[in-house]
């Protein structure tokens, strides 16, 4: 997933527990909620119904604008990847995506991306818990840096870690049109979304819990996986979640330094690239029909986790 | 003594992941001293690149600040039928692939394709041309500015809006000087963070544009193109202002942030 940063996560997570809410309780039950309290008031308070018309016209048109701009911006065109993918049936389809060069960048695209989530899974709830708990002379730096991948261009990071792991690597590590390489590429532009997904319900968390722990004689491993874990763990999931939908989709950062070597290094977005430029656009609507499709499960379990967060928070 | 160790796992993973590799980059865009930058930071196809980006991100930031402040109105305040599909629609484009992005708006705007048939009939190119990167760009920044301004909306709730309307103000008045005000922050936060998506886009802008020198070429794409023309001064000087503008975003938002949380 693009840059989607905490604050907009934080954003979804209100968005999404106001409406659940709304339909079990009354507007009078729930003070905090707007459109209720909106709607008793324009039952109960004497406005002049003028104002009342006037606005659920405004109402009525902001929605067809929002709809009409989503449509012509987002739907219709991604409708369009899905039916030009079906366009030769079911065969066709399935034909395009186990076709040799599609299926084995498909498969490398889904091994790279878990193996990124994982690795953002330990080293991101690591990174925060020492962001959050430790002390040391220069951390606001270090706390500010962590959001550089989200504001550099992808294209920006993946000549930077050339630069470093490349065929010139001053390190002698040259990771250029490898698979490492890739996977380098997806951990430094998905690097901020573990971090800034615990950090917040880290801080949160009490420290005197971890202390009483330490006290009562639990060793360091149990009091993570006894006291912190339980609350963290549905912001650690979310996290990597994300990361790995940004992995699954991600086209910039692996360009350069995946070589696009079809079999080897070729990402599912990079073989697309080069089916469009090659002019075989339906087999890169099958594909791409299929990150779609991905994403559309990781956007649903993302909102699941955040709702048990919210439950358990 | 295990603290040590989870600090100094910690450094050396940024270190390595992060900090080298930046800070690499700026000592290589330097290393013949500054007047090779400023030359090729100045060269026409470079001028034309910066250009065009602008050109390409200021009306998407535009388009993406009034749908966003709209559709956080709507989603904070109102209650209507579809409201969970919008709410969900709204993050969609975040989790889609740059390229599909770039395929999807070619397979309706481009030439072969109905609209983009119709529209080029009348003299539109939409494809390879600046109106399809805007596209683009619009969306792959779609919900940056809603999403930053939703939560203060929830916050700050109606009534003031309301003891406007009940001093006489019209919607339009109500709204240019109770709600904006109150949002100011938040929406300062959300386009700034929707300027550093859009002047940094690259996939989706690179199928559309079809890249073609002096003419569609935005700054990123300028980066891959000098990279693969071995014009290695060239790429890292670009890149090195890109950066700059990314760490402008970053101290800006960090400014900003801050304020939003003492609302």
């Amino acid at each position: 997933m693009s840059p989607l940063l905490p604050s907009s996560t934080a954003g979804t997570e209100v968005a999404e527990g106001t409406p659940a809410g709304r339909s079990t309780a009354g507007p009078a039950a729930a003070p905090d909620d707007l459109a209720g309290l909106d709607a008793l008031q324009t039952q109960e308070r004497p406005v002049p119904p003028g104002v009342t018309r006037r606005r659920s016209i405004g109402l009525g048109l902001g929605i067809g604008t929002a709809t009409l701009y989503l449509s012509l911006i987002v739907l219709i065109p991604l409708a369009a990847v899905v039916w030009r993918s079906r366009q030769d049936g079911w065969s066709g389809f399935w034909q395009s995506i186990t076709s040799g060069e599609a299926e084995s960048a498909l498969v490398l695209t889904v091994v790279v991306s878990v193996l990124v989530g994982l690795v953002n899974l330990v080293m991101g709830t690591l990174i925060a818990w020492v962001l959050v708990r430790d002390k040391f002379p220069g951390k606001a730096i270090v706390d500010t840096l962590i959001d550089l991948p989200f504001a550099l261009p992808t294209i920006v990071a993946g000549l930077v870690l050339l630069a470093l792991y490349g065929t010139q690597s001053p390190l002698h590590v040259n990771l250029a049109y490898t698979r490492a390489g890739v996977m380098l590429a997806l951990l430094f532009v998905t690097l901020p979304f573990v971090v800034r997904t615990v950090q917040p319900v880290l801080l949160e968390l009490d420290p005197q819990m971890e202390e009483a722990a330490h006290s009562l004689g639990a060793s360091r491993l149990t009091t993570f996986r006894r006291v912190l874990l339980p609350s963290l763990l549905p912001a650690m999931l979310s996290g990597t979640a994300l990361a790995f939908t940004r992995s699954m989709s991600e086209f910039g950062a692996t360009v350069l330094i995946s070589g696009n070597l079809p079999f080897q290094t070729q990402v599912a977005s990079v073989h697309i690239f080069s089916q469009i430029e090659s002019d075989n656009v339906s087999a890169a609507a099958a594909v791409s029909t299929v990150l779609l499709v991905v994403a559309l499960v990781a956007l649903v379990s993302l909102d699941t986790l955040q709702r048990w967060g919210s439950r358990r928070g | 003594m295990a603290k040590y160790a989870l600090r100094g796992v910690a450094l050396v993973y940024l270190l390595f992941l992060l900090v080298l590799p930046v800070g690499l980059i700026c000592w290589r865009t330097f290393q013949n001293g500054v007047g090779p930058v400023v030359d090729s930071l100045t060269s026409e196809p470079a001028v034309h690149a910066f250009q065009l980006t602008l050109m390409v991100a200021i009306p998407a930031v535009v388009a993406n600040t009034v749908f966003g402040v709209g559709a956080a109105i709507l989603l904070a305040r109102h209650r209507f039928v579809g409201k969970r599909v919008l709410n969900a629609l709204i993050d969609l484009p975040l989790a889609v692939s740059p390229v599909v992005v770039g395929l999807a708006l070619i397979l309706v705007y481009g030439r072969f394709a109905p609209v983009g048939g119709w529209l080029s009939d009348r003299g539109i190119d939409v494809i390879f041309a600046v109106p399809g990167m805007v596209l683009a760009t619009i969306f792959v920044s779609l919900p940056l500015v809603a999403r930053a301004v939703e939560p203060v909306l929830q916050e700050i709730g109606v009534e003031q809006e309301q003891a406007a309307w009940t001093l006489g103000a019209t919607t339009w008045q109500a709204f240019r000087r109770v709600t904006i005000p109150a949002i100011r922050w938040a929406l300062a936060y959300g386009m700034v963070l929707a300027l550093a998506r859009c002047l940094g886009e690259y996939g989706a802008v690179a199928v559309v544009s079809g890249n073609l020198v002096d003419q569609t070429q935005t700054a990123t794409l300028y980066v891959e193109q000098a990279f693969n023309n071995f014009d290695q001064q060239g790429a890292y000087a670009m890149a090195f202002a890109l950066m700059v503008v990314a760490v402008v975003t970053l101290l800006a938002i960090t400014l900003l942030r801050p304020k939003e949380e003492t609302r």
